[in-house]
């Protein structure tokens, strides 16, 4: 058995490890830990909070790979938890919890006569099969890790753009303002959508011309996981560092901003330790709800056939083939209610969390 | 205020250009022409020889930047760059136009119905707001808007079209018959749209009636309904315009889906086609054209500020 570390699992390690350490760091503040407090005071905040930890979960087992004995196939904790899901394969269709295959098959009976018989299946499927045969409950399970990274290293990337651009526009102003402002009007003024399909377009002939850069189809879909992340974070940076920079042209005019200024406090200091924890809660609410709508933006883009490679599994993925099997008689609904309910829990909670954060760090709600 | 338009076109043409660098870039510097003839013509059996012939007959086979073979001016506008990228300024989008016209059919329609019906929500919400009716209307714009725009799409294709025949499940007519094709897709995006809207909406107002003047004409003694209507809706424009600009490019993306969805023939399908086809051409056009609709966009909504309040000059 030998561990394979994917770019993403290293990256989501890295991250993890960043939120313990903040964790570790707001405990020990007081002043930091209060609006927390409130968060997680709230019974939809708690509660929200507990789903999206168990969505983490599940994504961070299935972040442990590795290469069994014997075997070229890159499988995940998450595969030997479930219990190896992905290798109860059926022939076809089956609906959740069924004891037969959906469609009827050609068999010889003890008699020697062909009859049509629903074949009866192998292993139970909590949420039926689809049209291979893979178990729809493994393969939801198996999209949520594609959910969150696209969610959370989107963010990773585009944040220290945005904060570093955001206080650069509004500290200094003059000539770097003018050059941060047009570099964003630019950015988001091409419709998003477009631009991200024209930047995959273009990674998607970079990674086909450059087989060398991969070893394995994993590794390769891996690659285009990391690729869209960067193509989103880099377009979507826009509306945070306009808030930001908002912010920071309101707080530089403040007492105790200026007071620094005259005592000689270098800038970096005066940024660091007067402006940037003051527009703290600006960046964590953002987060929360960019965080739910890149869920939900990942399907559109699957759609539209630039997101994430087709060989990988996430929700845009099953929608976009599962979308003709309304049209089948007898209807298969499974596979779109599955991932469209897996991806509406996560969003509301997403929502829900954001909406706590939101209340729990905003300053006129305090006295509530 | 002509001098304004006159100066807001003038600001947005280093904008459009800093647009064209960035398609630029994509398109021909992070790939060179020779890769995307190779992709296009797939990868065995691929001769340097039909390399050049794809690159010819798309006029990718220029230089970048520079034609040192040429003399004078042409030097400069025998180029790829030239060429392909700034003949887009003059609404020049080269040979894979294939001439289908700018379809607003979904997005006008989803825009003016759906903020009017956002605003009559959240007005609603507002109204009852400091009843039982306020937290529930709120959850349940959340829940709204946490449920994906393919799930409203195919549910109700399959809902309106398959199982209750009402409409037809997608295509297009022509003249007063597209109206029976057009109301599924409008009504899917109005309803996909609704979450949001109300709870921005509602935000906005919630604001607008804790101001002063809002007590004041209380206590003159103006029913709910009066201040709600006379003077917190009049007073919220302001935001509510800056608000439809953000939604403006949105509708673009979201009329890409919807148009594709229902098989309307209208710029959204087009550009999902050439996406999927990889037709770099058109999507080039497409992000420039965004850019363009963008722009022109925001220059409308300052000009609807004058109207809105008359305290804002533009200057």
């Amino acid at each position: 058995m030998t561990p394979v570390i994917l770019w993403t699992d290293a990256l989501l390690f890295l991250l993890l490890f960043g939120l313990g350490f903040m964790i570790a760091m707001v405990r020990r503040r007081e002043h930091l830990c209060a609006p927390w407090r409130r968060v997680f005071r709230r019974k939809l905040g708690l509660f929200s909070f507990l789903i999206l930890m168990a969505y983490v979960v599940v994504g961070v087992l299935d972040s442990f790979h590795f290469q069994p004995e014997g075997s070229g196939q890159i499988i995940s904790v998450l595969d030997v938890v479930s219990g190896r899901l992905d290798q109860k394969m059926e022939k076809t269709y089956s609906a959740p919890l069924a004891t037969h295959l959906l469609s009827r098959e050609l068999v010889e009976d003890e008699n020697g006569k062909m009859q049509r018989v629903y074949p009866p299946l192998e292993y139970e499927h909590l949420l039926g099969t689809d049209k291979i045969g893979q178990d729809v409950l493994y393969k939801t399970l198996k999209s949520i890790r594609t959910g969150l990274l696209i969610g959370t290293l989107t963010t990773l990337i585009m944040l220290p753009l945005a904060i570093l651009l955001g206080l650069m526009a509004g500290y200094f102003r003059g000539w770097v303002d003018d050059v941060i402002q047009y570099l964003y009007t630019t950015l988001s003024s091409i419709p998003g959508v477009l631009l991200i399909a024209a930047a995959i377009l273009t990674l998607q002939v970079m990674i086909s011309n450059h087989p060398h850069w991969y070893e394995t189809d994993v590794e390769r879909a891996d690659l285009r996981l990391l690729a869209l992340c960067c193509i989103l974070g880099l377009t979507s940076w826009t509306g945070l560092c306009r808030l930001i920079r908002a912010e920071t042209l309101k707080l530089r005019e403040l007492g105790y901003v200026q007071a620094a200024q005259v005592f000689g406090v270098p800038h970096l200091t005066i940024i660091s330790r007067h402006i940037l924890p003051n527009l703290m809660h600006l960046v964590l609410i953002s987060i929360a709800l960019d965080f739910s709508a890149l869920v939900l933006a990942e399907a559109v883009l699957s759609y539209v056939g630039v997101g994430v490679d087709p060989s990988m599994h996430s929700w845009g993925n099953m929608i976009n083939s599962a979308r003709l099997e309304l049209a089948r008689e007898p209807v298969v609904w499974w596979s779109l209610t599955a991932a469209f309910s897996f991806m509406f829990v996560l969003v509301l909670a997403a929502n829900l969390f954001a909406d706590a954060v939101r209340d729990g760090f905003d300053p006129k709600g305090q006295s509530l | 205020m002509l001098a304004y338009i006159i100066r807001r076109c003038l600001y947005a043409v280093p904008v459009l250009i800093g647009v064209n660098i960035i398609t630029f870039m994509l398109f021909f510097v992070v790939n060179t022409p020779d890769d995307m003839a190779r992709m296009h013509l797939g990868t065995k059996h691929v001769t340097d020889e039909s390399v050049t012939n794809w690159k010819s007959e798309k006029g990718y086979d220029k230089p970048l930047l520079f034609n040192a073979e040429q003399g004078g001016w042409k030097m400069l506008t025998d180029t790829i760059f030239f060429q392909k990228s700034l003949r887009l300024f003059i609404f020049d989008f080269g040979q894979s136009d294939s001439g289908r016209d700018i379809s607003l059919a979904i997005a006008v329609p989803v825009f003016v119905v759906g903020m009017a019906l956002n605003i009559t929500l959240s007005l609603f919400l507002v109204f009852f707001r400091s009843t039982w009716l306020d937290p529930m209307g709120v959850m349940l714009c959340v829940m709204l808007m946490s449920i994906s725009s393919l799930f409203y799409i195919i549910g109700g294709q399959y809902l309106i079209s398959k199982f209750l025949h009402l409409t037809p499940v997608s295509g297009f007519g022509s003249g007063w018959d597209s109206f029976r094709f057009l109301i599924l897709p409008v009504v899917v995006s109005i309803v996909g749209g609704v979450g949001s809207g109300t709870r921005w909406y509602r935000t906005l107002f919630l604001e607008e009636i804790s101001r002063d003047y809002v007590r004041t004409a209380k206590a003159k003694g103006l029913s709910e309904l009066r201040v709600l209507f006379g003077h917190v809706l009049k007073n919220a424009l302001i935001p509510i315009l800056t608000g439809a600009v953000v939604i403006i490019p949105l509708l673009f993306m979201g009329s890409l889906i919807t148009e594709s969805f229902f098989g309307i023939p209208g710029l959204g399908s087009y550009t999902i086609d050439a996406i999927q086809a990889q037709d770099f051409a058109i999507v080039r056009a497409m992000v420039f054209l965004g850019a363009v609709l963008y722009i022109i966009g925001l220059m409308l909504t300052d000009i609807s500020y004058t109207m809105a309040d008359p305290r804002v000059r533009l200057s």
